[in-house]
This record gives structure tokens, sequence and C-alpha cells, in this order.
């Protein structure tokens, strides 16, 4: 399919809109060129499926309700591999029923964006509530040796300009994106004015430049990332979720296997630095940092902008990308900082992350709420002023 | 998300809207956040909270307002409370700040722990004035323009307009002047 694909028209653009970060998601998937959605819908992400099936048919897009969460993803992988950018939604149970074929499409190397609205679990948990507890089923839920990207999502403007970052990822790496949002930020309507098409970068997959003979599907590259044919250009090759040759075929040559893995990792690994996304507030001189991500982010925002009038030196680094974990950017917070604050809505599980980068010995004070409520500023001021 | 600088801090005015599931509270929740946010250029977070029930469990939606960008997107002390059911004003008048208004229905709320509530029968409007219950939401945020100044009648109806189903645009804006007769006396 070369087909020009039919873009959002300029009338969309510039005039405020009040939407929420559901919404946002399917205008930011559609500004980076998404044409292919199929889901099936499950609270609190069903808004983005949506959504999608109003905006898509307009824009020549498909959309489809499957019959369940695998499929939803087996539909998405199979869309990709025919050259549309393609994408699902969904929440914690349906995200533990798409592992398998999450897994699929990082040994096959598939370009989607897959959203995980987390809300309260395991199992059914609580639907309409919001947690962070599935941060690291998005790092290791699918089995074997593989490298994530999986990125955070803060508020609407987020849910848009991370959503465009998630497709490019997925495009120039050739692999699955995982956004996670939480049932906050997806039900929290803001003011939104959405940036000129002309102002987004856009990346698309590389594309064979040789003959369709000549082609080697998962040829090494300097980056690591084999070029993507589509299914239908002529292209023909074997996807298999077997550990495979560069020619696509099932191999159990040890030689070929580490090369393969080896180069899995590596096309991630030697760019962690350009994925690995962060806003540092106040960090340079700050005394106590706290580390945040998603909804919470912004109640730690607050509560560090609470603590800066009172004259306390409190910075607040935020995570955009959760993985491939920020090291660089946490290593800095935690060799400046007499203690870091972690809160977050589990049990503490980017907590451990920090710790794990932990040289220094930095005291780290996690701060946990689990009963399906969003961290407030004043839990995160008290417990700053509990280490003061 | 943006920081707040020091001398853009700015006060929060904090509306929640309450009552039980099928209400219509979120969807008045979305129309004054889009009249206050959209048409009258200010900030603010529209968020809810809702069982998994579709309808009769508790529901609320609720709305801040702000010169200056909002970052914890929820109520923390509430200036102005709508309570749609008995249940929901004995849940939240606590929330409310010492300063802030208390408004029921006062067709399902009898009793409030608040000396100066006002008692507003707001389905009993919909359903006498307008033939239609469903529209006690839409009552309920007349009686709230009238009496908050938050936002100006002409931004709701705006917002109203664009917002409500096809086909309900006389039904809706006519249960909204209701609300504003209805509150006038307060």
């Amino acid at each position: 399919m070369t087909q020009k694909a039919k873009m959002p028209t300029k009338n969309d653009t510039s005039k405020p809109i009040l939407i929420h970060g559901n919404q946002a998601i399917v205008e930011g998937a559609l500004a980076a060129g998404c044409r292919f959605f199929a889901g099936y819908p499950i609270t609190p992400a069903t808004e983005i499926a949506e959504s999608m099936a109003v905006r898509l048919p307009k824009l020549d897009g498909t959309f489809i309700q499957m019959e369940d969460e695998i499929a939803s993803l087996g539909a998405v992988v199979g869309a990709s591999l025919s050259g549309l950018k393609a994408m699902t939604a969904t929440s914690g149970p349906g995200f533990s029923l798409m592992q398998e074929i999450l897994g699929f499409a990082y040994m096959t190397e598939v370009p989607c964006v897959l959203v995980n609205v987390m809300r309260g679990g395991p199992s059914t948990g609580l639907p309409t509530h919001p947690s962070q507890a599935d941060v690291m089923q998005a790092r290791w839920g699918t089995h074997g040796n593989h490298t994530s990207i999986v990125l955070a999502v803060s508020s609407v403007a987020d849910c848009f300009s991370i959503t465009v970052t998630a497709f490019n990822l997925a495009e120039k790496f050739r692999t699955p994106v995982i956004i996670l949002s939480d049932e906050v930020i997806a039900h929290t309507r803001e003011r939104f004015i959405r940036p000129a098409a002309e102002s987004l970068e856009i990346i698309n997959r590389v594309k064979p430049a040789v003959p369709p003979e000549w082609y080697i599907p998962y040829e090494d590259t300097v980056r690591g990332v084999p070029p993507m044919a589509a299914f239908g250009d002529g292209y023909r090759y074997h996807v298999t979720g077997l550990v495979h040759d560069m020619h696509g075929f099932p191999t159990e040559n040890q030689d070929e296997i580490r090369a393969f893995y080896k180069r899995m990792g590596r096309k991630i690994s030697h760019y962690a630095a350009e994925i690995q996304m962060v806003n540092n507030f106040y960090t340079d001189d700050a005394d106590i940092t706290i580390i945040a991500y998603g909804s919470v982010a912004r109640s730690a925002l607050q509560a560090t902008e609470t603590a800066r009038e009172k004259g306390f030196k409190v910075g607040l680094l935020q995570l955009i990308t959760l993985f491939p974990f920020p090291c660089r950017h946490v290593e800095n917070v935690l060799h400046k900082s007499k203690a870091v604050i972690v809160p977050e809505m589990n049990f503490g599980q980017i907590s451990q992350e920090v710790k794990r980068v932990n040289s220094r010995q930095c005291p780290i004070i996690r701060l946990n709420r689990y009963d399906g409520n969003l961290i407030t500023p004043d839990e995160i001021f008290e417990k700053i002023h509990e280490v003061l | 998300m943006t920081s707040i600088k020091k001398d853009r801090m700015a006060e929060r005015y904090e509306i929640r809207l309450s009552g039980f599931g099928g209400q219509g509270l979120i969807f008045a929740g979305i129309v004054l956040a889009e009249a206050i946010g959209i048409y009258e250029g200010k900030y603010v977070t529209q968020t809810q909270s809702y069982g998994p029930e579709a309808r009769g469990g508790k529901s609320k939606a609720e709305i801040v307002v702000s010169d200056a960008p909002i970052l914890y997107p929820k109520a923390l002390g509430v200036d102005l409370l709508l309570a749609m059911s008995q249940n929901a004003c004995d849940t939240y008048f606590s929330d409310l700040k010492p300063s802030g208004k208390l408004i029921v229905d006062s067709t399902f709320v009898k009793e409030s722990p608040i000396t100066d509530t006002i008692f507003i029968p707001f389905t009993h409007i919909a359903r006498t004035q307008i033939g239609k219950t469903i529209v006690a939401n839409i009552v309920a945020l007349g009686s709230i323009c009238r009496i908050s100044n938050i936002v100006s009648r002409d931004s709701l109806q705006k917002a109203l307009v664009g917002l409500a189903p096809k086909g309900t645009k006389e039904v809706n804006l006519k249960a909204l002047n209701a609300g504003i007769k209805a509150a006038a006396k307060f």
C-alpha cells in the first residue's frame, strides 16, 4: 500500500479543544500516521477504541473490534507487516492476554504501539481506579530475552506528543513500544491545542533499497535494524517466532542464535541515550529529589513547588521513558541529592530500579499507595518534611 | 507538564458535582469545563470518579479552575459542591472549604449538615417544567451559573449547545434557563 495517506485537515488544528488523555492519544497516533487500530473495549481504555472507530474511517484507515485482546494485537502485527502504522489499547487484564503476541512482535521486529491504561489489578481488580502496578509487566511481561521501550504519560499534551514519539521509536527501531497511561490521565480533560502537522517530526520505517531477489529480511546493519518490506510489495520473506537467521528461517546454530540476540539488544541499547527521556524540575541544587512518572508526577511537581516556596531545596526528576531505564539521569540525581523519594501507585516498582543503580548509597524513600486513589501533593510534601 | 513559576501560582477554584450514576453528572462536568476552559479561556481540569456499575452507584465529576496550569487535577478543597443525592451530600460535605457553597437537589436531599445550604428541587423542576427528569443535571448547571459567577451564562449556553446530543438543544437550553430562574432568590 503505497498510496499517500490522508492526513487530518488543517481545520482540525489551532483551535483549543477540551479533551481527555485517551482522546489525545488517538490524536497523537493519527498525527503520527497510524491508520490501523484493532482492539477490544475495556475500562479505562475504551475511549481510545471508541474515538479511533470514529476517526479512522474518515482518514481511509481501518478500525476493527476484535473478539479479544490476543487477536487484537495479532491483527495489529499483521497490519504493520503489511506496511501500516498500527496500534492497540487496553488495560491490565487485556495487557496480560496480549503478552504472548507481544513477544511475537519483539521476536519478529514488528513496529507497533500498545497503550496500557493502568487500573488496579491483578485480574479484574479495580476497573475504574488508577494504578501504576503494570510497570514491571510492561518491561518483563512476555517471556524470554527482550529489550523493551516503555513510555509514561502525565497530561493531555503528553498523551499527544509521547504517542507521536512512540510511533517514531517503533518505526525507527522496528519494535513494539508500550505507552503506560493510567485512569487519571485517561479521563482528565484539559485544554489542548493540536500542534501543526508541519511542526511534528514523523519517522517512517526504512524500506529495502534493493530489488526483491536481493532482499535479506533480517540482515544486520549499522544500526542493527534491518529494512522492512511490506507484505504485498513483492518482497517474499518468512516471519517466525522461532529464533531465525538473517533470511528469516529458524536456526539452531549457536553463532546465529548469539548474533540474533546481540543485534536485538544492540539496536536499542546503543541508542538508549536518545530513547531515555526525562524532565528535570529544580534538580540542579536539590537536596531532596523526587523521582516520579505518570499522573503521580503531577502531584510531585505540585509538592516540589510548595516546598520551594517554603525555601526547601527540593527537585523533581520526571521519568518519561521508564525502559530502557534512564540510569544516567537517575544516577545524576542520586549523586547530587541527600535523599530521593519515589512515590508510586504500587508496592514499589520503579523504586527497585532506582535502588539497582544506586551505587552511592543515597537513601531512597518509597511512598506507595494502592487504594485506587492518586497520591496527593500533600502526601508527598509530608514525606519531604519527614526526610528534611 | 509545565512548572508553575511562583509568580504565576494562582488560586484554584474547585467544583464537585456529585450524585448517583445515571444523573448525568459527568456530562454536566464536561459542559461546565468546556464553558470555562474553551469559552472563557481559563485553565481547567475535569475529572470523574465512578463505580464499575453503569447506573445507581456513586458518581462524581470535578472541575478545577485556575489562571495558571493545573498540576494535581482533582479537587483538594471544594469551593462549590453540588449534591444530587442524600448519599453524596453525606459523603462529600466534609471536603467543602469553610467558605465553600453547598447546593443540593432537594428532590432527594432532605437533610444537610451545613446551615447555609442552598436547597433547589432540580429533579422536580426538570420533571414538572421540562417534562424530562433526565435534564435535572442541566437545571443544576443553570443554578450553579447564577449562584457562583464562575462561568457566564453565555459561555455555558455555547458549551451546552456544542455538546448536547442532536435534537436536544431546545430542551437543554430550556432546562438551563429554568435552573437560572430557580436560583434567582439565592
